[in-house]
């Protein structure tokens, strides 16, 4: 029972997004839902870090933006033939290609450096970070500012990165034309199965031992250190990854968006990823891709009609999810069935709701195996 | 040697800005352990307010010195609301506390949009205040001379408020230990009350200044909330002197960075060699020396 309703909700959301979605919406929804599957797979990066691991990362943007300027980039030399040069350099650059976008010529490099970029720029500084014991909101601060800093320098070095307007006016995806609709279905279904893929690897992630010690070290540091492991490498490891699924996700953005720009990348829509993730619940499986699915739906939908209303409601979302419902709506059908079972429940001292505490430990004294003992947090709540 | 003062003066410049915005910061956050996101939402607050000062009086010299206060009252009673209506919930949720924070300055910037309209809005600077003035040598404007001046008074204030006033001593003594003070009989949430109304009126004054450099738009805060936080943490928690050491010291490496390089490019090597000082000392310059293993 318990395996079993995380892979229900699992199976309901792929047949959502494989079968129902290209069946009933139109060719521009659908191009809307690739690209919030795109931020569904940075959600699901920042629920590693920030959910199990509690590493609040604002930086996300950084990663992104590291991943989707790599296959921007691969994309303006492939439009610009061999040799080329790409259009706005001859406008606003001395009119060669620098030699750091020349490995970027090769898909297969490409494809390598959306996956290594992030992860090394991910692992510098978490060794920088983490070794030292930094943690909490000086993390978050140092996250915040270098992707501040990111974009600043993006729009500072308008001849190589494009600038303020970033690089947009692609041709061709690894040789599909970008603009053709069957193409973009295509993408749809490439993104929204890596997402599931994603997803799936995730699942196995928490179930190990190592996303075992993850939650471990969120919830007691110290005591993991003195039980001799280092929570600097585990840390580590949870925040690469997530680096890497932010970059993934700003890879697959940008031929579904046609740009990419330093406002993709900066403070504001890093912080604004945190927001789905917090809202469908962070430290659950499926709630951190769900939430930022619906809170971009919304945000689309919104600001479509009242475009000055979308700030408040974001504004106001922040405010409500964090200060009532902090473990999001995965929250809330735990919280139906507290309160009918106990009409007064006591306050829940613990910020992150950890339905493992609730349910009955399996009878095992001596708990060979951890990875079998202890069920997925997910469970009862995903 | 030109170029040397030069750079000094522009570094004390650019130091007394970051003083400014952070000075507000540091004491909220050295109290609380708080990220407060809508700092920056006070400061625009407090320009907006010089600016509404303005509209009513039209001399340009006694609205700038009556904004001063009256910018303080501002940022200081948003600053009040926020810790009573949501920051007091969260107190064992610092990092939730920051995503609150910046739903709300989300919300207050909107707000300043509406209220004012999207374009920037421009604040008469005095006579007194226009113009050059020359200083070992170097052309410097009035301007930055004066907000120079106001964060100096400002870090005097606030310290001489902690060293000898009551209110100042419980402030520290909740710093150095709340549960120790909460036991010799300090209010200690009535104290960190006070503490966020002091550091928000504080950021209303700065915003009070800046009006002098820019025009008063809704981001006003967001661009300059990234570099005080990051004041903040290589200067360390709890004093003064390390948020003032760490504003002029940041403040004249990017001076020198923006000689060298570029701006945008100094703003990446400051992170940097902030990145790297914090291997050294991972809690910033100076830090109340704790047991704790939190």
């Amino acid at each position: 029972m318990k395996r079993l309703v995380p892979l229900l909700a699992y199976l309901l959301l792929a047949g959502a997004l494989l079968l129902l979605a290209p069946a009933i919406l139109t060719d521009f929804r659908l191009s809307l839902l690739s690209r919030f599957c795109t931020f569904a797979i940075v959600a699901v990066g920042i629920g590693l870090a920030w959910g199990r691991g509690g590493m609040l990362t604002l930086g996300q943007g950084l990663f992104f933006g590291l991943g989707a300027y790599v296959m921007a980039m691969h994309m303006k030399l492939d439009d610009a033939g061999p040799g080329g040069v790409p259009d706005f350099m001859k406008l606003y650059g001395d009119g060669k290609t620098p030699g750091w976008w020349e490995p970027f010529r090769s898909p297969i490099v490409t494809l390598l450096g959306i996956i290594l970029v992030p992860a090394i720029v991910a692992t510098v500084l978490g060794l920088a970070v983490f070794k030292r014991r930094v943690k909490g909101a000086y993390f978050a601060i140092l996250s915040q500012a270098l992707t501040a800093a990111f974009a600043i320098l993006l729009i500072g070095q308008q001849g190589t990165t494009g600038g303020f307007n970033g690089l947009n006016g692609f041709k061709s995806f690894f040789g599909y034309a970008v603009n053709d609709p069957v193409n973009r279905r295509l993408i749809y279904f490439l993104t929204a199965i890596i997402l599931l893929v994603i997803l799936a690897g995730m699942a196995q992630l928490y179930r190990s031992r190592f996303g075992e010690l993850l939650v471990a070290v969120r919830d007691g540091e110290e005591r993991v250190r003195f039980l001799g492991y280092d929570p600097a490498n585990i840390k580590l490891v949870a925040y690469v990854v997530s680096a890497v699924l932010a970059g993934i996700g700003g890879a697959l953005f940008v031929p579904i968006a046609g740009i990419i720009s330093p406002s993709d990348v900066g403070v504001v829509p890093s912080i604004a990823f945190v927001i789905g993730v917090a809202m469908g619940g962070r430290t659950t499986l499926l709630g951190p891709a769900v939430g930022a699915i619906a809170v971009a739906w919304a945000q689309t939908s919104l600001s479509e009609n009242f475009p000055s209303f979308w700030s408040y409601f974001q504004g106001g979302l922040f405010v409500i999810v964090i200060l009532f419902l902090p473990g999001g709506i995965a929250q809330l059908p735990t919280m139906a069935t507290r309160l009918r079972r106990r009409p007064k429940p006591p306050a829940d001292p613990s910020p992150i709701p950890q339905p493992r505490a609730a349910e009955p430990r399996a009878a095992e004294p001596r708990a060979a195996e951890p990875a079998t003992t202890s069920a997925p947090a997910t469970g009862a709540v995903a | 040697m030109d170029t040397f003062t030069n750079q000094l003066v522009a570094g004390l410049s650019v130091g007394s800005v970051l003083l400014l915005v952070a000075l507000g910061l540091s004491l909220t956050f050295g109290q609380l352990g708080v990220i407060n996101m809508a700092h920056g939402e006070f400061i625009m607050a407090g320009a907006y307010t010089a600016y509404v000062v303005q509209q009513a009086i039209s001399d340009p010299g006694a609205s700038l010195l009556i904004s001063i206060p009256i910018g303080f009252a501002v940022g200081g009673a948003m600053g009040l609301i926020l810790e009573i209506a949501l920051i007091s919930r969260l107190y064992h949720r610092p990092l939730d506390t920051l995503l609150v924070t910046f739903g709300v300055s989300l919300i207050l910037q909107q707000l300043a949009r509406d209220l004012f309209g999207a374009p920037a809005k421009q604040v008469v600077a005095p006579e007194w205040l226009s113009g050059q003035t020359s200083l070992a040598g170097v052309d410097v404007p009035k301007a930055r001379l004066f907000i120079f001046v106001l964060s100096i008074t400002a870090v005097l204030a606030v310290s001489a408020v902690l060293k000898l006033t009551p209110l100042g001593r419980r402030i520290r003594a909740t710093v150095q230990n709340r549960d120790l003070a909460e036991t010799i009989g300090i209010p200690t949430r009535r104290i960190d009350r006070y503490t966020f109304f002091i550091g928000s009126g504080i950021a209303g004054v700065a915003g009070v200044g800046l009006t002098l450099l820019g025009s008063t738009g809704p981001t006003l805060g967001t661009s300059y909330i990234v570099d005080a936080f990051l004041v903040v943490v290589a200067g360390g928690i709890g004093q003064v002197k390390g948020t003032v050491i760490a504003a002029f010291g940041l403040g004249l490496l990017q001076a020198t960075f923006e000689y060298s390089t570029t701006a945008s490019i100094a703003k990446m090597l400051l992170l940097l060699v902030i990145v790297l000082f914090l291997q050294v000392r991972p809690q910033g310059l100076f830090t109340v020396r704790t047991r704790s293993l939190a």
